[in-house]
């Protein structure tokens, strides 16, 4: 349904895609996943027809949106990650502007508009100036104006950043309904249990290219093993874990021993199946080792990105904190 | 078929796709959504208008007073000062409200929302700026008339019906050409601060480099070559003109230090200005809105 192929895309000396290609099947729910500064967002806004790729082809339902952008916007809603509202307005106002945009009918737009307050229970607020709207609120509208004309392709732009529970709930439920009646959704996201939640395809986007890609029990299943988390006393020193590392790491069936330094110098393994927690137990017992705590777990999609990338979501999002310049991104979303 | 009712999640089936629709009804209907949003903004905010028509009125009256006792003959044909600063104010009222016209552009350039329009499936780009024109056309008219119903009311005069139409044309080529600049400094800039700026570095100076203030041949050389150049003079003089009850196109309404102008000679050069200006923001619109 949704097709780029090696889509280059630079801001200046800056790339931010770099060869992208993505195949989102239709009537799938695909996650797009990637720490800030990946390309997400850039390669929405080409998908979307608001940017036009340096090098790459772009097609929606087998539509060149490079040649015909206005038959791809029919077809296209597109949730922006700013919510760019008019205060001024209210949600209905709003939504008849939209509506108008998309050149619906009065009637059935009037209808839809009702149906969508509904849905989305925005029937409270609806009449209200969207300036006195919290995050939830306009989110939920946005994405109203984002469904109005019915789209085959709906695209969300970190749809759930910074939302209360409620309104997270309410646009989960709603996407998932969405996907069910034929919908193809493609959401961007830098929360891995959002993802996982959601999606029943995922790409992880990194450096502006895709390293990996596949349902998310397919790249779990593929990374394979399970995760443990030792803990022998509740904060161990860095010797003592060091000797617990040495105890553990030639035992068979443990792939790999980390010392997490962050987390009171707890163990993190990697083990190839539940049996080899018996092992692990008899190993520190010998070697009089008390457990204050031990949990395991199979892989999580954190794990799929480490191993993809080499470090964790959460050290990329902090690696780029320091270096993101958002007035230049205002700048890029600026015509 | 379910699929296309309203009721439904179900994506509407692709050749649902509005295909016998005309443009033209696509294009009058995403131009009036757009004119609509803007009359709201001004409904419910409604200070630029009430500054826009309070400004010039300050300017009315102070100015008539200013220049109240000045002396007779000083002025054409006998006229009063307050005669005289009428048609001045007039223009000045419509030439203002237009210079803002591209604000609410630049606003929506700058928070985002522009990008909305452009996701959607707009027949043609062009109803933005459309819906644009037809706004400040509308607001700096409805200005135009509140201080001339003022004016008539401090006894300064009224033009009567076919000077009033004369009047009307005039500012309409006026506001025309003023909205154009605006529009094109409004994507040629790269923020709503230096828009303003610009604006308030113009409004002020061709104000005083016209003749709303004073005649030609009240100022020294240099300054009546400049307002014998400046287009508000061009709106100026026919509604004074108009004003002075002697509405023939065919007469001369500027004696310029390079030759006499007609009001119709005037109203060509405006609806030019108009023309140009159109046609030189035209390749900067159809960049930024590609």
């Amino acid at each position: 349904m949704i097709q780029l192929d090696q889509i280059s895309k630079a801001y200046g000396s800056v790339t931010a895609l770099d060869g992208l290609s993505l195949r989102v099947p239709a009537g799938s729910l695909y996650g797009l996943l990637g720490p800030n500064g990946a390309g997400k967002t850039t390669a929405l806004r080409i998908l979307c027809t608001l940017l036009a790729p340096d090098r790459g082809a772009v097609r929606v339902a087998g539509i060149d949106a490079l040649q015909q952008p206005r038959q791809v916007r029919e077809r296209l809603g597109y949730v922006a990650q700013e919510v760019a509202i008019d205060k001024i307005l209210t949600g209905r106002e709003m939504l008849r502007l939209q509506g108008a945009l998309y050149h619906l009918a009065t009637p059935h737009l009037r209808q839809r508009i009702q149906y969508l307050i509904e849905l989305l229970g925005m029937g409270g607020w609806i009449d209200r100036r969207c300036g006195t709207y919290s995050g939830g609120m306009r989110r939920r509208l946005d994405l109203a104006s984002g469904l109005l004309h019915q789209p085959s392709v709906l695209v969300l732009d970190e749809p759930t950043v910074g939302l209360d529970i409620e309104s997270r709930a309410v646009i989960w439920q709603v996407l998932r309904q969405l996907r069910d009646a034929g919908t193809t959704v493609l959401l961007s996201s830098h929360y891995l249990e959002e993802i996982d939640a959601l999606a029943d395809r995922l790409a992880i986007l990194d450096g502006g290219r895709v390293i990996a890609e596949g349902s998310p029990s397919e790249l779990k299943r593929a990374l394979g093993g399970d995760r443990v988390t030792l803990r022998v006393r509740e904060f161990s020193d860095e010797m003592e874990s060091a000797l617990v590392q040495q105890v553990l790491q030639g035992c068979p069936g443990v792939r790999q021993v980390v010392v997490n330094r962050a987390q009171g110098h707890s163990l993190n393994l990697v083990v190839d199946g539940e049996a080899v927690i018996e092992t692990l137990r008899q190993q520190l017992n010998q070697a009089q080792l008390p457990v204050f705590s031990l949990s395991q777990s199979r892989p999580s999609l954190d794990d799929v990105y480490l191993q993809a990338t080499g470090r964790t979501l959460m050290d990329a999002e902090l690696e780029v904190v320091g270096v993101r310049d958002p007035k230049a991104e205002r700048k890029q979303a600026m015509r | 078929m379910t699929s296309a009712s309203p009721l439904t999640l179900h994506a509407a089936p692709p050749d649902q796709a509005p295909a016998e629709r005309s443009a033209f009804a696509d294009l009058s209907q995403e131009t009036l959504a757009l004119t609509r949003r803007l009359f709201l903004q001004l409904a419910r905010r409604p200070s630029t208008l009430v500054a826009g028509v309070l400004q010039p009125l300050i300017w009315l009256v102070l100015f008539g007073a200013l220049f109240a006792k000045a002396p007779e003959g000083l002025l054409p044909d006998g006229m009063s000062y307050g005669r005289f600063l009428g048609a001045g104010v007039i223009v000045f009222t419509a030439f203002s409200a237009a210079l803002n016209a591209g604000l609410p552009v630049m606003f929506d350039r700058e928070f985002g929302f522009l990008n909305r329009l452009l996701v959607a499936p707009l027949r043609s780009r062009s109803s933005i700026v459309l819906a644009s024109v037809l706004y400040i056309t509308s607001l700096s008219l409805i200005q135009s008339l509140a201080i001339m119903v003022t004016a008539a009311l401090l006894g300064y005069g009224w033009p009567g019906a076919a000077g009033l139409l004369l009047v009307l044309v005039t500012l309409l080529l006026l506001v025309f050409a003023v909205t154009a600049l605006s529009l094109g400094l409004a994507f040629a800039l790269p923020g709503h601060i230096e828009l303003i700026a610009v604006i308030f570095v113009a409004n002020l100076p061709l104000l005083f480099a016209s003749t709303a203030l004073a005649p030609i041949s009240f100022m020294p050389t240099w300054l009546g070559w400049l307002a014998a150049l400046n287009p508000l003079t061009f709106a100026i003089e026919p509604i004074r003109a108009a004003y002075a009850g002697s509405f023939s196109l065919q007469a001369v309404v500027l004696e310029a230090p390079y030759g006499d102008l007609t009001g119709l000679t005037c109203l060509g050069l405006l609806a030019a200005l108009a023309l140009v200006l159109f046609l030189l923001i035209r390749p900067l619109l159809d960049r930024k809105l590609s």
